[in-house]
C-alpha cells in the first residue's frame, strides 16, 4: 500500500519513525510504519478497530514495556537531540518524562485535584511550595480547567464531572511540560458539550506541544488536525494534510474508509 | 523559568539514581517474599533434624506398627498407631457432622438463598470458624460432652465423640465456604437448561450443580479434613490425653495433636528421647497434612480451570 | 395427566423441604456460635470484676486473675504485628506488582498457599527447635510473637495481593505515563489507595494469632505466671494459654475462670472480626472507581 507525504511541510519534523514493527508475543501488530510527526502541529490516526493506531500511539511513550513478551523493531526518532524513543538503551522513565499521554477514560488519581497536578512535577524532584504551586495554576489554565477549580482545589479529583476529569487529565500531563503530549480517544467516554470543550482545548494546545491523537470519530479528525494518517491492519495506508485526505484521498482503502463502506 | 534539572543530563542522573533505588527496594521485596520459602525450609529441617535421633534410637517399622504409645515409661513403647487411631476417629466424627451440614449449607445459599441473605450470613459463618480452637474446647468439654452423656449413659468425661462433634462445627464454615465457591462457579446457562426443562431448584443442584462443581467440593472436604487432622485444642481439651488404640468414639484417647501438647507442658530435656517423640509425631502429621493439602489444592485448580 | 401431575407435585415438595432443611442447619450453625458466646458470658459472670483482670493466676480460683495473660497477650501482638505486617505487606507487593513469571515466583507462591494449610501444632514445632533453642531465643515473648507472625503471614500476604489487585489499571497507566518507576507508582499510589483491604487482612491475621494456643503452648509457655514481663526476652502467658490451664483443672471453680476468660478472648475476637468486616465494607464504598 502506498503512502504519501505531501509537502505542506513547513513545519519542522518533531518525531520520525523508522520501520517501525511491533510484537504482542507472536501477533505481529505494527508492519513496518514509517511517518514523520510535524512540531507543534495535531496529527490524527484514524482507521477502522484492530488497525493499530493505539498500539503505534502506545510505542510514543514506552507504554508496550509494562507488558511482557512485547518487541520493538525499528526506530522512532525524537528532534531536536535525535534519541531513538524505543531503543533499548534509552530508559522509558526519561521517555515519559517527555512525551505525556491522556487516556480514553478519565483516569484521576483519587486525590485532591492540586495533587493530580502537581504529581508530575514531584516524580521530577520539584520540592519548592511555591514553584508547585505556581506550576499547578499555570497547567489549569493552560487546560481552561483552573476558573472552575480554583475554589476548591483541595477537593477530591474525582468530585469532578467527565469533561472536568478530562481537563484535570490534561492539565497533570501538561504540569511537567511534555514535548510531546499523545492522547488515546480521549472524548470517546464524554458528552458532546464536553468533547467540543476538549476539542477547543487540544487545537489550542498546538501552539505549545506536539499532538498526535488516535480518535475512533473521523469528523473530530477533522475538526482537530493539520495532518491525519490512515492505518489499516497494522500498516500505514496513507498520511497526508487533513484537507486533502478528506477531501482528495490519495488510495482507495482510505476513501472506502472515510465514507462509511466500513468500520 | 523551567529548571535546569529537566534538561537531558541531569535529568538522566536523577532517573539513574531513582532506578538504582528501586533495585534495592525489589531485593528487599524479593527477600520479605522468600521468607515463606524459608519457613517450609525450617519446618522441614527441624522436624526431620530433632525426629532423626529417634529413629536412631526406635525401628521404623516399630514406629509403623507398634500399638502401645508410651515413650515416657520405664520400658517405653513407641508405635504410633494408637495416636494415628485417636486421630482417624475423632477426624471421622467431625466428617461426619461437617460434610452433610457444610454441603447442604452451600448448596442453599448457592442455589436457593437471596442475595442479601447469602451477604448476611457469609460473615457470620466467618465467625464461626473465627472462634478460637480453646474455646472450642471448653465447649465440647463443658457443654457438648455432660448433654451427651444423657443420651449415652456412661460416658466418660473425656471422649472422642464429643471433640469429633465439636470440631466438625469448627470446620463446617470452611467445607461451606469452598464448597459454594466451587458452586457458584458453575456457569449459569447450565442452569438455565435445567430449569427451561422443568427441574425444580433442587433437582437442579443435584443434578446439574453438583455435578458440575464435583472437584471443588472434593476439595473442599479433603482441605476440610486437613484442618481436621491438625487440630490441637478440642483433642487435648476434651478428648483425653492417655494414648488408647480403639475405633469407639466413646471412648477418650489422645491424637498425634494432643499428645505433642501433653509433652509440652512438661518439662523434657533437649536431647531426650521424649523431646525427640514430639518431632517424630509431627513429622507423621506433616506428611498426612501436606498430602491432604497437595490433593485438595490440585482439585481447586481443576475446578477453577475447568469454567 | 394425573401421574405427571402427581411427579410434579412430589418434586415441589421435596424442594420445599430442602429449603427448610437448608435453613435449619444453617440456623443450627449460627445458634451455636450463639449458645457458645452467651453461655461462656453465663458461667463466667461471677468473675466480670475489676479484680479478675487486675490479678495474677492463683492456687485459688477466686482469687485467680488474667493480668499476666492479657498482657502477655498484649505484648505478643505487639510483636507479632510488628514482623507480620512489614513482611507480608513486602511479600504481596513482590508476588503481585514486580515478580515475573518464572519458577521461583511459582515456588515462592506454592509455598505460601502451602503454609496456609499447615497445622497450628507444627509451627509450634518449628519455633521449639528454631527460635528457642537454635537461635536460643528461650520460652519468651519474642519467640511467641515471632511464631503467630509466621503462622499469619499467608493470610496477610493473601488479603494484602487481593487489595492491591483490586487497584485498576488504569490509574497505575496514569502514574507511570508521567514517569514514575514500579517502586514509585507503587508506593504513592498502589498501597495508599488499597490501605483499607491491607489493614482488613491484618486485623483478621490478628484475630487469628490471638486465639492460638497450640504454637505457643510448644515453646512452653508458661502458666502460673505471677509477675508481668519486663522485656520482649522473658517468659510469659497469654489469654489461650491461661484458659486452657484453667480448664484443664478439675477444680469446678477454675472452669468459672476459664469460661470468663473464654467469653473475653471470644469478645475480643468477635470484636476484631467485626471491625475487619466493616472496614472491608466502607472501604469499597469509599473509592468509587
Amino acid at each position: 500500500m502506498q503512502t504519501s507525504i505531501e509537502a505542506v511541510a513547513t513545519a519542522p519534523v518533531k518525531a520520525r519513525t523508522s520501520r517501525l514493527h511491533f510484537w504482542y508475543g507472536g501477533l505481529h501488530a505494527l508492519k513496518g510504519v514509517d511517518m514523520a510527526i510535524r512540531d507543534r502541529q495535531v496529527t490524527a490516526l484514524i482507521g477502522p478497530s484492530g488497525c493499530g493506531k493505539s498500539t503505534f500511539l502506545r510505542c510514543f511513550n514506552r507504554m508496550h514495556d509494562l507488558t511482557p513478551l512485547t518487541r520493538y523493531e525499528g526506530s522512532i526518532h525524537l528532534y531536536p537531540d535525535d534519541i531513538d524513543l524505543v531503543s533499548k538503551e534509552v530508559d522509558p522513565i526519561e521517555v515519559r518524562m517527555r512525551i505525556g499521554m491522556v487516556f480514553q477514560k478519565p483516569n484521576p488519581f483519587p486525590k485532591s485535584i492540586f495533587e493530580n497536578v502537581a504529581y508530575g512535577l514531584r516524580v521530577r524532584g520539584m520540592r519548592s511550595k511555591a514553584l508547585i504551586e505556581a506550576e499547578v495554576e499555570r497547567a489549569l489554565r493552560d487546560a481552561a480547567l483552573w476558573d472552575e477549580v480554583k475554589d476548591r482545589l483541595q477537593s477530591s479529583g474525582l468530585s469532578l464531572s467527565g469533561g472536568q476529569q478530562q481537563r484535570l487529565c490534561i492539565a497533570r500531563a501538561l504540569a511537567t511540560n511534555p514535548e510531546m503530549l499523545l492522547f488515546d480517544e480521549p472524548t470517546s467516554a464524554l458528552d458532546p458539550i464536553a468533547t467540543a470543550r476538549i476539542e477547543e482545548l487540544i487545537t489550542a494546545l498546538r501552539e505549545r506541544v506536539t499532538v498526535l491523537i488516535v480518535t475512533h470519530n473521523m469528523q473530530q479528525a477533522a475538526r482537530v488536525s493539520d495532518y491525519t494518517a490512515f492505518m489499516f491492519l497494522g500498516e500505514l495506508i496513507e498520511f497526508d494534510a487533513t484537507s486533502k485526505l478528506f477531501t482528495n484521498p490519495g488510495s482507495k482503502a482510505t476513501e472506502d474508509y472515510i465514507t462509511g463502506r466500513y468500520g | 523559568m523551567k529548571v535546569a534539572s529537566t534538561g537531558p543530563a541531569p535529568l538522566r542522573n536523577s532517573i539513574r539514581r531513582r532506578r538504582a533505588r528501586d533495585r534495592v527496594i525489589e531485593s528487599l521485596l524479593l527477600l520479605a517474599g522468600l521468607v515463606a520459602v524459608f519457613t517450609t525450609v525450617a519446618i522441614v529441617w527441624i522436624l526431620v533434624g530433632e525426629a532423626l535421633p529417634f529413629f536412631d534410637h526406635v525401628p521404623l517399622e516399630a514406629f509403623l506398627t507398634d500399638t502401645m504409645w508410651t515413650p515416657l515409661f520405664a520400658e517405653p513403647r513407641y508405635g504410633i498407631l494408637p495416636l494415628v487411631a485417636g486421630t482417624l476417629v475423632t477426624t471421622l466424627v467431625a466428617l461426619a457432622l461437617a460434610i452433610p451440614a457444610g454441603t447442604i449449607i452451600a448448596t442453599y445459599l448457592s442455589e436457593f438463598a437471596s442475595h442479601r441473605l447469602r451477604e448476611l450470613v457469609k460473615p457470620a459463618l466467618e465467625m464461626l470458624g473465627a472462634v478460637p480452637t480453646v474455646v472450642y474446647g471448653y465447649f465440647a468439654l463443658v457443654m457438648v460432652t455432660p448433654f451427651l452423656q444423657k443420651l449415652i449413659p456412661g460416658l466418660p468425661g473425656f471422649n472422642m465423640l464429643s471433640a469429633g462433634l465439636v470440631i466438625g462445627i469448627m470446620i463446617v464454615p470452611y467445607v461451606a465456604s469452598v464448597s459454594e465457591d466451587a458452586m457458584r462457579a458453575v456457569p449459569n446457562y447450565m442452569r438455565e437448561g435445567s430449569y427451561a426443562m422443568g427441574a425444580t431448584r433442587l433437582q437442579t443442584a443435584t443434578r446439574v450443580v453438583v455435578p458440575g462443581a464435583l472437584s471443588g467440593i472434593a476439595a473442599a472436604y479433603i482441605l476440610g479434613i486437613s484442618r481436621a487432622v491438625g487440630e490441637t485444642m478440642v483433642v487435648a481439651v476434651a478428648a483425653g490425653l492417655q494414648p488408647n488404640l480403639t475405633w469407639n468414639p466413646t471412648e477418650s484417647a489422645a491424637t498425634i495433636t494432643a499428645f505433642i501438647v501433653q509433652v509440652s507442658l512438661g518439662d523434657l530435656p533437649h536431647d531426650s528421647i521424649g523431646y525427640q517423640s514430639i518431632f517424630a509425631a509431627g513429622l507423621v502429621l506433616l506428611v498426612v497434612t501436606l498430602a491432604f493439602n497437595v490433593a485438595g489444592f490440585v482439585l481447586t485448580r481443576r475446578f477453577r480451570e475447568a469454567y | 395427566m394425573s401421574v405427571m401431575r402427581a411427579g410434579v407435585e412430589r418434586r415441589k415438595l421435596l424442594d420445599k423441604l430442602f429449603v427448610v432443611l437448608g435453613l435449619l442447619v444453617l440456623i443450627a450453625a449460627l445458634a451455636v456460635l450463639l449458645t457458645l458466646f452467651l453461655d461462656l458470658v453465663r458461667l463466667g459472670a461471677p468473675r466480670f470484676n475489676w479484680d479478675f483482670v487486675t490479678s495474677y493466676a492463683s492456687r485459688k480460683p477466686e482469687q485467680a486473675g488474667i493480668l499476666a495473660a492479657w498482657v502477655g497477650t498484649t505484648l505478643i501482638m505487639v510483636v507479632t504485628a510488628c514482623v507480620a505486617m512489614p513482611v507480608g505487606v513486602a511479600a504481596a507487593i513482590y508476588l503481585e506488582e514486580y515478580a515475573p513469571k518464572n519458577w521461583v515466583t511459582a515456588v515462592i507462591e506454592i509455598n505460601v498457599t502451602n503454609l496456609a494449610g499447615v497445622p497450628s501444632i507444627i509451627y509450634g514445632l518449628l519455633a521449639l527447635g528454631l527460635f528457642v533453642y537454635k537461635f536460643s531465643l528461650g520460652q519468651s515473648i519474642l519467640a511467641a510473637g515471632l511464631t503467630l507472625a509466621l503462622l499469619i503471614l499467608p493470610i496477610v500476604i493473601v488479603a494484602t495481593r487481593e487489595a492491591l489487585r483490586a487497584v485498576p489499571l488504569p490509574i497505575r497507566e496514569a502514574a507511570y505515563a508521567l514517569g514514575a518507576t514500579r517502586w514509585e507508582v507503587t508506593a504513592h499510589h498502589v498501597l495508599p489507595y488499597s490501605m483499607g483491604g491491607v489493614l482488613t487482612g491484618m486485623i483478621i491475621g490478628l484475630s487469628r494469632a490471638i486465639g492460638e494456643t497450640a504454637p505457643i503452648i510448644t515453646i512452653g509457655a508458661l502458666s502460673f505466671i505471677a509477675f508481668l514481663p519486663e522485656s520482649l526476652m522473658d517468659p510469659f502467658t497469654a489469654m489461650p494459654i491461661q484458659m486452657f490451664n484453667w480448664v484443664s483443672r478439675p477444680d469446678p471453680g477454675f472452669r468459672i475462670n476459664a469460661a470468663a476468660a473464654g467469653a473475653i478472648l471470644l469478645g475480643m475476637t468477635f470484636l476484631m472480626n467485626g471491625i475487619a468486616i466493616w472496614l472491608r465494607y466502607r472501604f469499597r464504598k469509599r473509592i468509587n472507581w
